[in-house]
């Protein structure tokens, strides 16, 4: 390896074109992140599918059967758009935490760091990682749909923008948890102890009318209710909630989430001494 | 230019921790700079604040005339970091790794490709481009992380411990390595434990302790700083005790060697004649110990000393 021809030889750069720095940066974090989840597909697409499958079997077919319609739809079309929306939560919310926290633990996120990459940019990067396997998840799931029941598209407007509102607002929180966590286990309490109850509670497998009074509004204070509801009601053209106003939480929440992250790095919470 | 000037640099750490107390130091471009200290100096710190992986309390820090508070940057295209640590995913692929750090530099994929086989290719590591990390030697490691760290042609290339756990082939060829690259215009920032290391390859050198520069100087000039060098001659022939030479402390370790102190008024040629004239016949000669050790371990008990007495 010594020989003077073979060492590198440098050359006064010219002055960085950081517009061009900046999106082949943002490209090579997409394609690393797409390529994580392509490589670890048995624990990334898999377990989602396989779940979806058993909730269909039992839920939508078994026990759907005895239950009746809901909002004028059979129980498994009612279920269907929450089940795919459950999967692109977890998924975002999941994909990032994990890949931003083993990427802190493992200390590999020092060559993004030391990069010349804006802040801004490395939060789209993993956002987008996310919301990545958070669709390639729920279409995988939505097969899985189309093999149980119809699904009935009301507005498919709703449908896309929705589903991707809400896989960017839960990436976002995976990576303000990852930010946060200092080892695996807090990266597991999260989802365990807040995300699961929230999506089951959110609305997934039936309508909070359904409930009493109070029960409603406590409802009300869940996110995840106007994100299952604005799907759902871009399948089936009915919702829970206002859909206008699970926009603007959505949009909201995107807007104050992205700077809250870009913020966190920026300071170095969690990263930098 | 300077390729990294300090002004005024300060670090305290959350646990009331002074790591750095008001540094000031110039590298020139194209020097070979050494960065010593014992373990906590505050080296590492003074590393990771240049680099951005910590925030300084206080001061200046400018890269190529790029200040990291203003043009932050324009001053990380100039700086390339092979760190202490291994930090890259054990999980991927030596191309992979390369490739993406291209990548966050900007340097797309075909040129990123160039590059890669260039470096893997001196640095011994060809053979293993498709090899995934962990499955690397340590010391194959440490040449991929000097290989990464070059992915985008820094101005700047700074080594903090590179050589660290290597065996003496592999850190030799890395020495020579780190000489071509500087001789084709890349600074060098080297901090090491190996200070026949620093010795060899660097023209300047700083000594930091408890956070504060003691040292600072081109590398010759402070060797020159040492009063006595202790020689250790190799003889020919037994004898039976240490001859007397006035002027001169002499030990005899073993009935083939003298160990002889020679101050810098001294001469050898002196040592060398006397020996002849009481029959002794030398059949080599080296430095008992590495000088910029010794220089180093008399800065750092001074410091220790100096420390002390104001408490």
């Amino acid at each position: 390896m010594t020989q003077t021809t073979q060492a590198t030889a440098m050359s006064t750069p010219a002055e960085p074109n950081l517009a061009h720095t900046n999106l082949v940066g943002f490209n090579t974090i997409v394609i690393r992140e797409f390529s994580r989840i392509v490589r670890i597909w048995s624990q990334t697409v898999v377990p989602p599918a396989i779940t979806a499958t058993l909730y269909f079997v039992i839920f939508g077919s078994l026990i759907g059967r005895r239950l009746g319609d809901m909002g004028g739809y059979t129980y498994i079309q009612y279920i269907a758009p929450g089940l795919i929306m459950m999967q692109v939560i977890t998924n975002s919310y999941g994909n990032v935490v994990s890949s931003f926290f083993g990427a802190k633990f493992g200390k590999h996120i020092e060559e993004l760091l030391v990069s010349p990459l804006p802040n801004w940019l490395i939060v789209a990067g993993y956002v987008v990682g996310g919301v990545s396997r958070g669709l390639v998840v729920g279409g995988v799931v939505t097969v899985i749909t189309l093999i149980f029941t119809h699904l009935h598209v009301h507005d498919m407007l709703v449908v896309m923008s929705a589903v991707l509102l809400s896989s960017i607002v839960f990436s976002l929180l995976g990576m303000i948890n990852a930010i946060f966590a200092k080892n695996f286990d807090q990266i597991t309490f999260i989802p365990t102890f807040v995300l699961t109850p929230l999506t089951y509670l959110g609305g997934v497998f039936y309508t909070i009318e359904m409930l009493p009074q109070w029960a409603q509004h406590v409802s009300h204070a869940n996110p995840i209710l106007y994100m299952v509801n604005a799907f759902r009601f871009g399948f089936i053209g009915v919702s829970d909630v206002n859909v206008g106003f699970a926009y603007a939480i959505m949009i909201g929440a995107v807007v104050v989430l992205y700077v809250a992250c870009v913020w966190l790095l920026q300071r170095g919470v969690g990263t930098r001494e | 230019m300077q390729a990294l000037s300090f002004r005024g640099l300060t670090k305290t750490y959350k646990n009331g921790v002074q790591a750095l107390k008001g540094i000031d130091l110039d590298v020139e471009e194209g020097d070979f700079f050494a960065l010593l200290g014992p373990n906590g100096a505050g080296k590492t710190t003074a590393i990771g604040i240049v680099t951005s992986l910590v925030n300084k309390s206080g001061g200046t820090v400018e890269v190529f005339g790029h200040d990291i508070d203003r043009e932050l940057a324009a001053a990380k295209s100039c700086i390339g970091l092979v760190p202490q640590e291994m930090n890259f995913n054990q999980f991927e692929t030596v191309t992979t790794i390369l490739i993406n750090q291209a990548g966050f530099y900007g340097i797309p994929r075909h040129t990123a490709r160039e590059r890669l086989e260039k470096n893997l290719n001196a640095l011994q590591l060809w053979d293993k481009r498709n090899a995934v990390a962990r499955s690397l030697s340590g010391g194959m490691k440490r040449r991929l992380m000097i290989a990464r760290a070059l992915m985008h042609e820094p101005r700047l290339l700074i080594l903090d411990e590179p050589t660290a756990g290597v065996d003496i082939e592999v850190r030799r060829t890395m020495w020579t390595f780190m000489r071509d690259i500087n001789a084709a215009g890349t600074t060098i920032i080297l901090t090491t434990h190996y200070l026949e290391e620093a010795e060899n390859l660097c023209r300047h050198v700083a000594i930091i302790d408890k956070g504060r520069i003691i040292e600072n100087d081109r590398m010759s000039r402070v060797l020159r700083k040492l009063q006595t060098e202790v020689f250790v001659f190799n003889l020919r022939n037994p004898i039976a005790a240490a001859p007397a030479l006035p002027g001169y402390t002499v030990t005899m370790p073993d009935d083939h060697t003298l160990e002889i102190e020679v101050s810098k008024d001294q001469n050898l040629n002196d040592i060398f004649s006397r020996l002849s004239g009481v029959g002794i016949e030398v059949l080599s000669m080296r430095n008992k110990s590495n000088r910029l050790e010794e220089l180093f371990m008399r800065l750092v008990d001074k410091g220790s000393e100096q420390a002390a007495a104001h408490v």
